[in-house]
């Protein structure tokens, strides 16, 4: 059944999601632009680099895919715990965790095992130790009431530094000693299909892994009872509580789910992009997976493009070393626009204005339209044809009224 | 006596720990007082300690005296910690925004803006100054037996100073208008602003204040123990530490003092574990983990008693 | 006599509404004026622009006959003005007199003890018997009020605004207030009192200004008016507040409370030992001034607060430590004291607010996925059958509906969900009186269809018209429970402050 609208009343159209989040973007851009420029740089040098580095050939998209990959699993982890009120900010630390299970079956699983079987393993594995280490966020959050960006910052450090330890003690490179030993590559993600096709770029299979993720979120999200509970946390607790729905579980679920993401980013950066896991280093992913999900409105469709956006920026400053400009750019470009997407009733704002303006006008210009045709009815009972004609009718007489108003001060 | 040599090594190195905290903490405080959720301490702090960093730096190569280029890097650290601060303001205060998301954003932006700058200047990811802070003793005070050891031996001047502005602050807080009206501002904002007070005025004037003074900690950061700029490891989480200092103390100045000191020593341990015999054995990677489990475990003991100011993060 | 207040031709509009157009009144010196108007007529708009909390868009304020501009609370004090709110302005954990002096200080450190010493010799003056040190989460409500009067008097103001000063106070607690203002205006102060109560205005007001719909209607003299008068010109048409009802039928008991014990958010027993059987076919009103653990038992029955001791028997059934969930499906209907806290996802569109409670039950829900289809039509069903109006439909965000609406539409899911038990929280509050009127009819309505009611009100007209049975509570205890027909305002009023029949004959 198509749902009848009852009488939408005729209003100026709303700056959408996707205005908001593109001129986010421009605004981002354009901070940086300045940034280049203050350096005594030229940006458009600068964005050129970046865009040469990213996507110039096969071997750089398939670069930059291989990279957009655990943004895209960070971005819906963050996104999907931001459904149901909560901020994940500790994608780092679940990530790390997810890496350092996989990177260690990957040495202590025997080599010769069936792939499909290994595979189903290690994702399985990272998926649910990045859920363990979700759900103590989740746990504190829903039972002490313990502000989770707060948790998952202290659990992203106690990972930081059990993992220090663990690869110390299992899987460390006895000759430079802060690393691990490379994996072999038939345990990690990479496949000779792909690595042939884009040659010898870092996509693997997490790829697909990504986009798989993204459709199961979307279904889990729009389609189910589990992701109508979660949103209704996410959008009131307080009615959610009323309405019978247990709050408490939810919010615990919503950490996990969003652990297990942020473990196969871990997976699919660790055993399928890098390879290797270095001590004493964060990654940064956990951090940009925000960027990504808030500019993509926390849709999953919105977050794969903002993940390849985001993949595009991380790949392609690696050229920028040519022109002298730090690589740090696209750093400052991403965050500068999670600042612009946290404060987007600015850029709304704008938008509805410009609408609204426009809006009045043609009103206005449909109502003189009328007036000249002696005719007096609703503009909110016109059909669109009617009112297109009428516009294209009212405009020059307004602009000739605006016209002798002016002249008449 | 063994232990007593365990606590003298570790009580003047945890107040050094202590006093960055201190100051995130009660930078934090005035922010939630005022009604401002202030997340990006982390982000503020590092960003004073690499404005400190930078001048200093670039004063002592300068040639000037030591001593005056660590000052104008602390007040160059409060200047850029407070201007820091003014985008939260603004996306707090009159946009409206979520605060926690825009306290994030602000985190990133000091991570990266530091670091692109960092890169500029010295064309390394680090800034590194020539001479920190020289440790003293007190005259007379520090051959008090007991106490003289342990607080008046080997200390930061930065400390006395940090010290100051928590007792001021402690003043200003409970015994002025100021502090009165910064409170009120926390817990019922609509009762002020019927009281004939601008609201966003005295929510500005509170993250202003978190600006300044975490720049000051992340200053007191560069001066004393780091004596760098890093951008690898930033600040490690210390400004999180703070927050969670904030809330472990009850966002009370007396609270925040017990519980800063508390993460101190914990910091201490994380650090000099190694070279303190009783802590030897235990593997670097668990004496790193230790602070943050810790505070974890503090917040979870404090969790069932909060006294957070009812309207911090509600715009107004 | 001066005017000592006159707005004329005040204009303010906010984006969709016309709050107050072309507006003008006048209060004379030392007299009670009173303003009526329902809720949402625009008196609280005309006057946070007396108060310096909005500027008009058009229209002229003159003060003691010299025309003024008033943009901030602060220019408001500087001529006398103050203003008793609504809700109280007052910061719960500082002391009264720390509330008092807020923004009047008088010095950069400032000195609460000869602050305190004025407060105490302005609460004697005015017999508000208050002591300055007391924490304000730790005295009643009618002591706040009197908080929120000397922090007017302490200000000098000699013009008063009281904003429905009557909502939260019992019979007994609004006569004292009622004197209060008389003493007042013995003094020289001049008194606004904005109210949709007519008899208050009746027992003290001289002159009442009418508003309706944004537009001011008649300045009436009190005396000579009529309160049906005022009444008709207040709504537009004659009203009878009366709700046509017929004799109850109990068919026997539906809920069961035996002494119930629950804490309060404080962690102090906010319901002591409270015990109240409800049959089908009846509805039972809650009365007691607002803090007195209603919400507490509500919140106990509905499954929302863990009980401490005693049980609750719904249908026969201990249901004492069941979750929501289950209660939601034996039947039990709740309509919150908050609509859009509790009531409503104002972000999520009517439909899903509609299966809020019932989206994992076929038809809505197979096997854990949604049947978008079944939930459209669902709600299509209780807008049509409830009259909620919105842009859009069942698309329409809940939170663009109005007060009404949403009321409506909480009611009608509610209903339609067909419970045994209803609970009603101040189903009425801030709504006008076609509202009210057909909310009032569909609870009779579900008694009459024999299912159980509880009402909780903190208006007593309302109890009054509803209620079959009264149960009063004061400070968590059960007082007693009386037979509408068997009792009258005064002594339930009495009740509520905690007195019982038979200690009254004692005295």
């Amino acid at each position: 059944m198509k749902s009848k609208v009852i009488n939408k009343p005729l209003e100026a159209r709303k700056a959408s999601p996707l205005l908001v989040s593109l001129s986010a973007v421009f605004l981002g851009i354009i901070a940086g632009a300045i940034l280049i420029a203050l350096i005594g740089k030229n940006p458009i040098a600068g964005f050129d680099r970046i865009l040469f580095g990213a996507l110039s050939n096969v071997r750089r998209i398939g670069n930059t895919l291989g990279m957009s990959t655990q943004l895209i699993l960070i971005g819906l982890s963050v996104a999907f715990a931001f459904k149901t009120g909560l901020f994940n900010i500790g994608a780092s630390g679940q990530m790390l965790m997810g890496g350092i299970t996989g990177s260690i079956l990957a040495f202590y699983l025997p080599l010769g095992m069936p792939r499909p079987i290994y595979l189903l393993i290690i994702i399985v594995a990272s998926a649910l130790v990045g859920a363990l280490w979700g759900f103590i966020s989740g746990f504190l959050k829903a039972k002490f009431n313990v502000h989770e960006v707060v948790s998952t910052i202290m659990l992203n450090w106690t990972a930081y530094w059990l993992v220090y330890d663990w690869i110390q003690r299992f899987i460390v490179d006895p000759t430079i000693v802060v690393k691990s030993k490379p994996i072999e590559t038939v345990h990690t993600l990479r496949a000779d299909w792909l690595t042939d096709l884009t040659k010898f770029s870092t996509l693997n299979y997490g790829f697909f892994l990504a986009i798989i993720a993204c459709i199961v979120i979307w279904f889990i999200l729009d389609k189910t009872n589990l992701g109508f509970r979660l949103k209704a946390v996410g959008s009131n607790r307080f009615c959610a509580e009323y309405a019978g729905i247990k709050v408490n579980r939810s919010i615990m679920i919503s950490m996990a789910v969003a652990g297990a993401l942020a473990g196969l980013a871990g997976l699919t950066y660790y055993c399928g992009y890098s390879n290797i896991m270095e001590m004493g280093k964060m990654p940064n992913e956990g951090f940009d997976g925000i960027a990504v999900a808030l500019l993509g409105n926390c849709s999953p469709v919105g977050v794969f493009f903002s993940a390849v956006f985001f993949g595009i920026l991380k790949m392609g400053r690696g050229s920028l070393a040519a022109t002298g400009i730090p690589t740090e750019i696209a750093d400052t470009i991403i965050a500068t626009i999670i600042y612009f997407t946290a404060t987007n009733v600015i850029l709304a704002n704008f938008w509805n204005g410009i609408f609204k303006r426009n809006f009045e006008k043609k009103e206005e210009a449909i109502s003189l339209a009328l007036e000249s045709e002696g005719r007096s009815v609703d503009i909110q009972s016109l059909s669109k044809d009617e009112r297109k004609a009428l516009i294209k009718k009212g405009m020059p007489m307004l602009k000739e009224k605006k016209a002798e108003e002016k002249e008449a001060k | 006596m063994e232990i007593w040599s365990v606590i003298t090594s570790i009580i003047p190195a945890a107040i050094a720990y202590t006093m960055p905290l201190l100051m995130g903490a009660l930078g934090g405080l005035y922010s939630e007082r005022s009604g401002v959720t202030n997340l990006c301490i982390e982000g503020l702090m590092l960003t004073g300690c690499f404005a400190s960093a930078t001048v200093t730096f670039l004063m002592q190569s300068a040639g000037f005296n030591y001593t005056l280029a660590i000052a104008m890097g602390i007040l160059a650290a409060m200047l850029a910690g407070a201007l820091l601060s003014l985008l939260h303001a603004i996306a707090a205060i009159n946009l409206k925004s979520n605060q926690v998301i825009s306290g994030t954003a602000i985190n990133m932006l000091a991570t990266a803006l530091t670091l692109f700058l960092a890169q500029t200047i010295t064309g390394s990811g680090n800034v590194t100054v020539l001479r920190g802070i020289v440790r003293q003793d007190i005259p007379i005070l520090s051959k008090i037996p007991v106490i003289g050891p342990l607080l008046f031996t080997r200390t930061y001047w930065t400390t006395w100073i940090c010290l100051l502005i928590w007792a001021v602050s402690f003043f200003l807080l409970y015994k002025t208008s100021f502090g009165l009206r910064l409170r009120a501002c926390g817990e019922h904002p609509s009762a002020v602003a019927s009281a004939g007070i601008n609201v966003h005025k005295m929510r500005y004037i509170g993250v202003l204040l978190s600006g300044l003074l975490s720049g000051l900690g992340g200053a007191c950061i560069l001066a004393t123990y780091a004596g760098e700029y890093n951008s690898t490891s930033g600040i490690n989480g210390l400004g999180f530490l703070a927050i969670a200092a904030l809330i472990f103390g009850q966002w009370k100045p007396l609270g925040i003092l017990a519980s800063t000191f508390f993460f101190g020593i914990c910091m201490t341990i994380a650090n000099m574990g190694r070279v303190i015999p009783v802590f030897q054995g235990i593997p670097t990677g668990y004496l790193g983990l230790f602070p943050y489990v810790a505070t974890l475990i503090a917040l979870v003991l404090s969790s069932k008693k909060s006294a957070a100011p009812i309207a911090s993060g509600e715009p107004f | 006599m001066s005017h000592v207040i006159e707005m004329i031709g005040i204009r303010k509009e906010f984006p969709g509404i016309v709050a107050n157009d072309d507006i003008t009144l006048q209060v004379e010196e030392g007299e009670i004026h009173a303003i009526l108007g329902e809720n949402g007529a625009g008196k609280s708009t005309l006057m946070s622009i007396l108060f310096g909390l909005y500027h008009a868009d058009r229209g002229v304020i003159k003060v003691r006959g010299k025309e003024v501009h008033i943009n901030s609370p602060n220019d408001a004090f500087d001529l006398g003005i103050g203003m008793v709110h609504q809700h109280f302005q007052l910061v719960h954990n500082f002391t009264v007199a720390e509330n008092i002096i807020l923004g009047k200080e008088g010095g950069f450190v400032y000195d609460i003890k000869s602050a305190s010493k004025k407060i105490k010799e302005i609460s004697d003056r005015y017999g508000l018997s208050i002591d300055p040190d007391m924490i304000i989460e730790e005295i009643t409500v009618g002591m706040q009020q009197r908080v929120e009067i000397l922090k007017m008097l302490y200000r000098d103001a000699d013009i008063l605004i009281f904003d429905e000063p009557t909502a939260v106070l019992t019979p007994q607690e609004i006569d004292e207030l009622m004197q209060i203002m008389r003493n007042l205006a013995k003094e020289g102060k001049s008194i606004i009192l904005i109210t949709h109560k007519l008899d208050e205005i009746k027992a003290v007001a001289e002159r009442c200004t009418i508003i309706r719909r944004g537009k001011l209607i008649d300045v009436v003299d009190v005396k000579s008016t009529s309160a049906e008068k005022m009444a008709a010109l207040m709504v537009g048409r004659p009203v009878n507040f009366k709700v046509d009802k017929k004799e109850a039928h109990p068919t026997g008991v539906v809920l069961d409370i035996r002494n119930l014990n629950v804490m309060n958010n404080k962690n102090v027993l906010g319901v002591k030992d409270f015990s109240l059987s409800i049959e089908g076919g009846e509805i039972v009103g809650i009365a007691g001034v607002d803090g007195n653990g209603q919400s507490e038992l509500v919140e106990a029955i509905s499954g929302l607060r863990k009980v401490e001791s005693g049980s609750i028997f719904f249908k026969g059934k201990d249901i004492t430590h069941s979750s929501i969930e289950d209660r939601n499906e034996m039947g039990l209907g709740h309509i919150p004291e908050d609509r859009q806290k509790r009531g409503l996802i104002l972000s999520a569109p009517l439909s899903t607010n509609f299966v809020i409670k019932e989206f994992y039950k076929e038809p809505y829900s197979k096997n854990g996925i949604l049947n978008s289809e079944a939930i459209e039509e669902y709600g299509q069903r209780i807008i049509d059958k409830f009259d909620v109006r919105s842009g859009e439909g069942i698309h329409s965000l809940a939170g663009k509906l109005s007060g009404g609406n949403q009321q409506k539409a909480i009611i009608g899911r509610e209903i339609e969900a067909d419970p045994e038990l209803l609970i009603a929280v101040q189903p009425t509050r801030g709504l006008d009186v076609g509202a009210i009127e057909f909310i009032h009819n569909e609870i009779v309505k579900e008694r009459d269809r024999g299912k159980a009611v509880l009402l909780v009100s903190f208006e007593l007209d309302e109890i009054f018209n509803l209620s079959d049975r009264i149960a009063v509570m004061n400070a968590g205890r059960l007082i007693d429970i009386v037979n509408t027909k068997d009792t009258d305002e005064h002594a339930v009023g009495l009740m509520m402050a905690g007195i019982k029949k038979e200690e009254r004959s004692e005295v």
